[in-house]
């Protein structure tokens, strides 16, 4: 296995590359087409380069650990806003998630809907193209629009395009509390009305999750003591003509909760393949309808829908017609190595797609076909 | 500032374009004549203007794409233009080029507040999306100072701020899905009502892209419910060092201000003086907001004056009616107008960290003796981006290249404090030859890169963005 120890040494590795490279971080997150080629990992460039809690940015190379950069922000009373979902509840893996995967993979948590993904806290990167080329884009303050956009081209392409070596994020400080709203009883239809009259609420619900299998709804609540039970009371009454509302204020077992509605874990441990639908939220309605004997979780308000479903399962088909885009998440190394992965793209768009990674990675040599 | 010399074999076909032009659209949609040409010559950055050869009003993704594709077998370069209210002359065209405006297309196209999403035609304004979605107590968040007349269009094109952004992002963090015209005509959609790609994050890319690879003809946008309410709070300090270092305190202690807005004492005294609106007279002065209910905001205040309280400020003054909010926005909201009352001003737009801000204001300052131009400092403190004013006298020989070289120095100030070139307003023509600054040669040419893919003939807005000579290859041999 490769492991630079800095980014001079990891473009000298891809400059001089021969063949294809199987790119990675912690290694948490096999999602994708299986990659050929030698492993080159990134652990090796680690370490937090700048953290300036009164400025609400933190700078991290890429091979950093999660847990590492979670911590030092904590000690701050600060996080990260995009909640980002453990993938190793789900998976079955192990190993330690670095920040370079997570923007690699632009993971987000349910907080998604009212903070942003990973790419809206993303300020800017340094990284390494398939021509062994070091390149930096966008910074570290909030607001730049200097130049194209690369930040976000690069929050999702899984090392397709560039392999990362730094990150710079937004990061916001953690609420002083946070209260939970539980509506039992509700079909996913009502569900779907309930989160959507939380969500068009003035009282900036931070999560939105019914699932379905246990009939209740979850809603989640966070700030200042003080305003935080001033919204739980009323939203609380505003959602009442849905049914009875129960209010918890244990931050501790709402953090569970919460924790494993983000990890996906009510799907976990189970067999079948699981896929993450990210629709209009009114759409789940007819995705859940689509898919009768799948085991769902909804997040988003609904616009996010994780669905279990049995080995093999033709998802693409049964959504025929539903906009939208869905992800193989949890498969076999033998069914993801058939592709079909991520959402196939229109014509023109794939085009593009393409474009762009024969532009970034002439040679085509970082994670060749991961995401075809 | 220099632009490329327009192609003379283009001009000399003018004719014939026009011609072909006309039998794609209704014969108003089309502009020929020199003298109506005048209203497309330039945009906000008005110190520049060129009539372009024709400019179009398309009224549909049909007419646009019909342009784009006579545009690019005739080779003609073509120039989008949301309302023309670019600072960084994003619109300025060329002799040779098709103005290519969506002032036509304005259209409501869906609205669905179960989802939290309005569809809109791009050239739609836009207050005027805030507007069709307020009655169900709904806005459109990103506020750039020109919302009254700038496009949807331009606010993706250039990834338009606004004072309210600290809390509710720019437009990218706002902007769902778009429908967009490639150059050689080819209609893609990106994105939708849902949320984040499935491939590649083309739509990120596209936003800020300056309509350099592509002309967005119909936006999915992401609308909020309105807060309950909303109450600034107005400080003056004796010294920018201390309001700096009050704006990173707030931060720290976990308020999320929705705005937090700095003034300098040049731009007080010459608010104070066009507006009177009854700003203390004081070194620096910022205004806060925060949302939410009375109750909540009265908690969130009581923090915020307390961090204010710890900084000995000069003046404190808590808004307790909505007249009194609305005359303590009024300086502010009134301080370029302020400013152009005293003379012609260059607006500059550099973002640093919120930790850099005394020492930048500091040598701001400085430069400002050194050049001879006074500098007014009005801008959005929370997130660094500053908005310095640099008075001078367009009647002077001299005094706008004088002020140009002024605004570089600055700019080159905010890049070494670890910030960036723009924040909001995009590089255009007049932060083109700055780049160089900010990035080194592999950072532009990959970036580059993109544009060869999106149009590989370059003929969307072309001479603007990179620096003339980086691009010059690509322009005049595409790829």
């Amino acid at each position: 296995m490769l492991r630079p120890e800095s980014e001079g040494a990891l473009a000298e590795i891809i400059r001089n590359a021969e063949g294809p490279l199987a790119i990675r971080g912690g290694g948490t997150r096999p999602v994708g087409r299986p990659v050929a080629g030698e492993d080159l990992s990134l652990v090796g460039i680690a370490g937090i380069a700048l953290y300036e809690p009164g400025a609400l940015t933190l700078v991290a190379a890429a091979g950093t650990s999660l847990a590492a950069a979670e911590a030092a922000l904590a000690a701050e009373g600060q996080r990260l806003a995009f909640e980002p979902m453990d993938h190793r509840v789900l998976l079955g893996t192990s190993g330690e998630p670095t920040i370079g995967g997570v923007v690699a993979a632009n993971v987000s948590g349910p907080r998604r809907i009212q903070a942003g993904a990973c790419r809206d806290s993303l300020l800017g990167l340094r990284f390494v193209d398939g021509r062994g080329e070091i390149v930096k884009n966008g910074g570290r303050v909030m607001k730049n629009v200097t130049g194209y956009d690369l930040v976000k081209l690069l929050a999702g392409s899984r090392g397709t395009l560039g392999v990362l070596t730094e990150v710079s994020l937004k990061v916001l400080p953690a609420p002083e509390t946070a209260a939970g709203l539980t509506i039992a009883g509700l079909g996913i239809e009502e569900a779907v009305a309930a989160m959507s009259a939380a969500l068009g609420s003035p009282f900036e619900v931070t999560g939105a999750a019914h699932l379905p299998a246990e009939r209740l709804t979850h809603l989640r609540i966070e700030g200042f003591e003080a305003s935080v039970a001033y919204r739980a009371r009323r939203l609380q009454a505003a959602m009442s003509r849905f049914g009875p509302v129960d209010i918890e204020d244990d931050t501790g077992r709402l953090a569970t909760l919460w924790a494993g509605l983000r990890d996906v874990a009510p799907l976990a441990g189970k067999p079948g393949e699981v896929w993450r639908i990210s629709v209009m939220p009114s759409e789940a309605v007819s995705v859940a309808a689509a898919l009768p004997e799948a085991e769902l979780l909804l997040d988003w308000g609904g616009g996010r829908v994780w669905a279990r479903v049995r080995d093999g399962f033709d998802l693409r088909t049964a959504l025929a017609g539903i906009r939208g885009h869905a992800t193989l998440v949890k498969a076999s190394e033998t069914r993801r190595s058939a592709g079909g992965v991520f959402q196939p793209q229109p014509a023109a768009v794939g085009t593009l797609e393409d474009g762009l990674r024969s532009r970034f990675d002439p040679r085509g040599i970082l994670n060749t076909g991961l995401m075809s | 500032m220099e632009m490329p010399v327009p192609a003379a074999a283009v001009i000399a076909r003018k004719d014939r374009i026009v011609a072909r032009l006309r039998e794609l659209l209704p014969g108003d949609a089309v502009i020929s004549a020199p003298g109506e040409l005048r209203a497309y010559e330039c945009d906000a950055l008005a110190a520049y203007a060129c009539p372009p050869l024709a400019a179009v009003l398309p009224g549909s993704t049909e007419e646009v794409a019909a342009i784009l594709r006579l545009c690019h077998a005739e080779g003609v370069p073509v120039v989008p233009r949301g309302a023309g209210t670019s600072l960084a002359g994003g619109a300025l065209p060329t002799a040779d080029c098709v103005i290519l405006g969506v002032a036509r297309m304005t259209e409501v196209l869906e609205i669905d507040t179960a989802s939290r999403f309005i569809r809109v035609q791009a050239g739609r304004t836009n207050l005027s999306v805030s507007e069709a979605v307020a009655d169900a107590d709904f806005f459109y968040a990103p506020d750039p100072s020109s919302q009254l007349a700038c496009a949807i269009a331009g606010n993706i094109a250039m990834n338009s701020g606004g004072a309210h952004c600290l809390k509710y992002g720019v437009t990218t963090n706002n902007l769902l899905g778009v429908t967009m015209v490639l150059m050689d005509g080819t209609v893609v959609e990106l994105g939708g009502a849902h949320l984040d790609a499935g491939g590649y994050d083309l739509l990120g890319l596209v936003c800020g892209s300056e309509g350099q690879l592509g002309v967005v003809t119909e936006a999915t946008l992401r609308i909020l419910p309105k807060p309950e309410g909303a109450r600034p709070v107005l400080m003056g300090f004796s010294s920018n060092e201390v309001a700096g270092r009050c704006v990173s305190d707030i931060i720290k202690a976990g308020v999320l201000p929705v705005a937090i807005e700095f003034m300098d004492r040049p731009c007080i005294r010459a608010t104070e003086a066009f507006s009177g609106a009854g700003y203390p007279d004081c070194e620096a002065l910022l205004i806060v907001e925060v949302e939410g209910a009375p109750a909540e905001i009265d908690e969130q205040l009581a923090k915020i004056l307390a961090i204010a309280r710890s900084h000995d400020p000069v003046e404190l003054r808590e808004s307790r009616s909505e007249e009194e909010s609305a005359r303590i926005w009024l300086g502010r909201k009134s301080a370029f107008g302020a400013m152009g009352q005293i003379g012609d001003y260059m607006c500059l737009d550099g973002t640093i960290p919120v930790s850099a801000l005394p020492e930048v204001l500091r040598r701001i300052g400085e430069m400002s003796q050194e050049f001879g131009l006074r500098v007014g400092n009005v801008f959005h403190a929370g997130d660094g981006n500053m908005h310095p004013l640099i008075l001078y006298d367009a009647n002077k020989p001299g005094d706008l290249e004088l002020c140009e070289r002024f605004g570089a120095e600055i700019l080159k100030l905010c890049v070494e404090a670890g910030g960036c070139l723009t924040g909001e307003h995009g590089v255009g023509v007049e932060k083109r030859e700055l780049m160089a600054h900010q990035f080194g040669p592999q950072d532009l040419e990959i970036q580059m890169a993109v544009k060869d893919v999106f149009d590989p003939k370059w003929l969307l807005n072309p001479a603007k963005v990179f620096p003339l000579e980086a691009s010059a290859a690509r322009r005049e041999s595409p790829a």
